[in-house]
């Protein structure tokens, strides 16, 4: 069964509640290496997205994605509001006017986010960013698609690759954003950045895993 | 928590409603998307200067705004970058018809929302030109971290550009300005304590009664050291010779050539003897001005013994982290066209002289 856009408005309420739960977990993680802001930051990006969601649930996929990337341009701040904004626009883009959307297109969500994300913040794998979450769950979906998964499947393999992502940033030297001036002191730590995106491709996942 | 607040979600408006009923003469403020600019903007064929960050750092930016320094300046929430919207309407507001030059702080996020924001106003056909202020000598690399931060020289970079706008300079030409001072200033800070962000409620980080926290940014990110803390004389002289001594810095920063986003080398020269210098103390927000002239004399003296004539100073909070007691440090190397636009006129709500 496709996704309609009414899975994708409920997957970005959805999104909105776990970031609201994670709201204090995520701006602990900052504080350990960068400026104590991305759980608060994102939870009002968030929380204007549920205030958006009314005015766009007759359109497609594509502006429903673009304008939660704008709200988040306009309301989140820090390096998060462009690198997370960017990565919703892109997404849009990427499934302009399509009102269902098919595993391929979600995968095309997932790819154009990626892509966003490095084309605004430069960041490379192993730089401890979001860039670490998102690439190998990008990657993991393209093969649990080419293997002949279903959506859901592919999308846990996605959030489970993104999770394994996620934690690996932990022995990581930080070589972005203000975690980078800690130099070694940045080592030990989980990123922030990495840990919203796998919490974003998990709640995709879930989405997935209910519609079947 | 303790802090003359009302409630943290509502810090910043608070501010900005304070800042309005303050300084009618000398700034109005524009709420949703939030900007403090000249009370007489737009004004006609000047260059239009704008910066903006996370707020915190009272009086920068918004304390800065009037003649003869920023047209307008964008405050984000606290430590927080503003956003694009803010500096778009700011532009739009403020431009007088002979272009905006975005001062831009180098940290990841304000320099992707600035990037934003340019791109978003000459898609409205109005003329930008985004210039880095990377002058924090506590980074020694910017190979593996996102580069030197913009502190102290940012300051000094909006009055002197200020000054050059007011006297006619072209986009191009204050670009340029606001370049030559971020390569020739340097700056380097200290942390006695951390401070509390009011949305987190409690302290950045913890720092034990008897230890400092060496070369620290104005977020309270970690710096370079932590170790047991000295006296007055000792911490001048580790921040002073961190300066004076820094070698030539290289970095790569990305600036529009007229055309795109292109990637242009700059480096920061090093100090030489006979160099003249502006000397700006600055506290971090929490320590007072007497213990910052305690700091002064012992840095008049490091700069006579190596060679530096202090020509001008600044002294007291003008970029600040919330409560937090420590100081920085900024020398700029200063020349007869940066002497005479320092001097100039300047009417803000912090700094003000000659009108």
């Amino acid at each position: 069964m496709p996704i309609t856009t009414v899975d994708v408005l409920g997957c970005l309420r959805k999104m909105a509640d776990v970031i609201h739960e994670n709201k204090e977990f995520l701006t602990d993680l900052d504080a350990a290496i960068g400026d104590a802001d991305h759980g608060i930051n994102m939870d009002r990006g968030f929380q204007t997205i549920l205030k958006k969601l009314p005015s766009v649930e007759d359109k497609d996929a594509g502006t429903i994605l673009k304008t939660a990337g704008m709200t988040l341009v306009t309301s989140v701040g820090g390096a998060g509001g462009p690198l997370y904004g960017t990565a919703f626009m892109q997404a849009g883009m990427a499934v302009a006017g399509k009102h269902e959307l098919e595993a391929e297109d979600l995968l095309a969500i997932l790819d154009a986010a990626l892509k966003g994300v490095v084309m605004r913040g430069r960041a490379n794998l192993d730089d401890k960013t979001m860039v670490d979450a998102i690439t190998p769950a990008v990657a993991a979906m393209r093969e649990a698609l080419g293997n002949g998964a279903g959506t859901a499947n592919a999308l846990e393999q996605a959030a489970a690759a993104a999770e394994k992502g996620m934690k690996d940033t932990i022995p990581m030297l930080a070589k972005k954003g203000r975690a980078s001036y800690l130099g070694e002191r940045s080592i030990g730590h989980q990123d922030p950045g990495a840990t919203s995106s796998y919490l974003l491709i998990r709640t995709m996942a879930e989405m997935a895993q209910e519609k079947e | 928590m303790k802090k003359l607040i009302n409630k943290p979600e509502d810090v910043v408006t608070e501010e900005l409603q304070g800042v309005a009923l303050a300084y009618p003469d000398v700034v109005k403020v524009h709420f949703d998307p939030n900007f403090v600019y000249r009370a007489d903007a737009p004004v006609k064929g000047k260059v239009a200067l704008i910066s903006g960050g996370g707020s915190g750092h009272e009086p920068m930016h918004g304390g800065l705004v009037g003649v003869g320094m920023l047209h307008a300046a964008c405050p984000g929430q606290v430590f927080t970058s503003p956003t694009p919207d803010q500096m778009l309407e700011a532009a739009k507001m403020v431009h007088g018809g002979a272009g905006v030059l975005y001062i831009v702080k180098n940290y990841t996020g304000d320099v992707m929302n600035f990037e934003m924001a340019a791109d978003m106003a000459r898609a409205e056909g109005i003329k930008v030109a985004n210039i880095l202020i990377d002058d924090d000598a506590a980074v020694k690399d910017s190979l593996y971290t996102a580069g030197r931060r913009g502190v102290g020289t940012t300051v000094l970079a909006e009055k002197i550009c200020g000054a050059a706008a007011e006297k006619g300079y072209d986009l191009k030409k204050v670009a340029d300005l606001c370049r030559k001072v971020n390569i020739n200033g340097r700056s380097m800070g200290m942390a006695l304590t951390s401070c509390t962000v009011p949305m987190a409620g409690k302290p950045t980080f913890d720092l034990p009664e008897d230890e400092m926290e060496i070369g620290i940014g104005i977020h309270g990110e970690p710096g370079r050291k932590r170790m047991k803390l000295k006296t007055a004389d000792e911490i001048t002289e580790m921040l002073a010779l961190s300066i004076i001594e820094d070698e030539a810095y290289t970095r790569t920063v990305r600036e529009w050539n007229g055309e795109e986003w292109a990637d242009v080398e700059l480096v920061d020269p090093p100090f030489q003897r006979g160099d003249q210098v502006l000397a700006f103390v600055n506290s971090m927000g929490g320590t007072p001005d007497i213990e910052l002239h305690i700091l002064y004399r012992k840095l008049h003296e490091i700069c006579e013994k190596k060679g530096l004539k202090i020509v001008r100073n600044l002294i007291g909070p003008y970029i600040t982290s919330l409560e937090m007691q420590g100081c920085s440090i900024t020398l700029l190397k200063m020349d007869d066209e940066l002497i005479e636009l320092w001097d100039a006129p300047v009417k803000t709500p912090g700094l003000r002289w000659g009108m």
